[in-house]
């Protein structure tokens, strides 16, 4: 859902079209870039990404600690 | 397994590239505009699910040589989290192929070969639910996979190239590893490869584990 949210930010960034034009003519996306904005994506982007990761270590940690009963229990190897 | 420090190094790696694949300055070419840095997240995709895929053939083969249901269940596992790396690689490329070609899917020899080969693995899937003995579901399966392995490699790197494409890399245009990937991108990209195939074996390796236990419960001895 992350890819998707950011991708679709992405495609309508594209059609932002800025009067700044890169050296060889092409535009890029500068007036995005001046007014800062850039940056509230990028750390919706990192909060999202750093809620994911959370998730996974709090799985990995849940998951261990019932390895470790186990382990106590003579359940497993 | 239980070491923290790869996963840690996969999830900053990939934070990393977030800041780095927005901020960062990349060439302004023509068509793709900004969208260039879309290669940061739908091409690790793609790295993140072939290594899947290899973990799972060479556990598929190694099930096959000893009999050890660890080694089916890691088999299992890489394939289930390929194909989400593999989702996500294809819904990234559409989305990016929209923008840039204009058609999400413009029948292209790539990606109608992704198309396969993702339907393949997806068959891996309803093959393994079909058998309902364990150790003929492992072994079918593990033959399939052996099968599949070669024939994905073949779909996704060698057939597009032999024929007209419009996906880079292929049909006679330039691939982002050739002089349209600066050395600025490099930077950003290599390590994005990396640090989505980290976290790739992080789940499989969190799922595999939950498989373990639950075979566990079931008081089946493995």
């Amino acid at each position: 859902m992350k890819k998707a949210f950011f991708f679709t930010l992405l495609a309508c960034f594209n059609f932002l079209i800025t009067f700044a034009q890169s050296s060889n003519g092409v535009e890029m996306a500068t007036g995005l870039r001046s007014s800062g904005k850039i940056y509230v994506v990028v750390i919706v982007l990192l909060l999202i990404f750093i809620g994911f990761i959370i998730y996974l270590f709090t799985l990995d940690r849940r998951i261990s600690r019932i390895e470790k009963n186990d382990k106590k229990n003579n359940l497993i190897k | 397994m239980k070491s923290y420090w790869w996963k840690f190094l996969g999830a900053a790696i990939v934070f990393y590239t977030v800041i780095a694949g927005l901020l960062g300055e990349v060439p302004a070419l023509p068509i793709l505009h900004e969208s260039i840095r879309v290669v940061y997240f739908h091409v690790p995709m793609w790295f993140a699910m072939l290594l899947m895929y290899l973990i799972s053939v060479i556990y598929s083969i190694r099930y096959l040589g000893s009999g050890k249901t660890e080694y089916d269940f890691v088999a299992v596992e890489s394939v289930n989290v390929g194909l989400i790396f593999c989702v996500f690689g294809l819904l990234s490329g559409m989305l990016w192929a929209n923008i840039t070609w204009g058609d999400p899917w413009p029948n292209d020899p790539k990606l109608n070969s992704s198309a396969i080969a993702s339907l393949m693995y997806l068959a891996y899937i309803v093959l393994r639910n079909a058998l309902n003995e364990e150790q003929s579901r492992a072994k079918i399966s593990a033959i399939y996979n052996v099968f599949a392995f070669p024939i994905m490699l073949v779909l996704l790197f060698i057939l597009p190239r032999l024929t007209d494409s419009l996906h880079p890399g292929n049909g006679g245009n330039p691939g982002f590893s050739g002089y349209d990937m600066t050395g600025g991108m490099k930077l950003v990209f290599r390590p994005a490869a990396l640090g989505w195939m980290l976290i790739g074996v992080w789940i499989m390796t969190l799922r595999y584990r939950i498989r373990k236990l639950e075979y566990r419960k079931d008081g089946l001895d493995y």
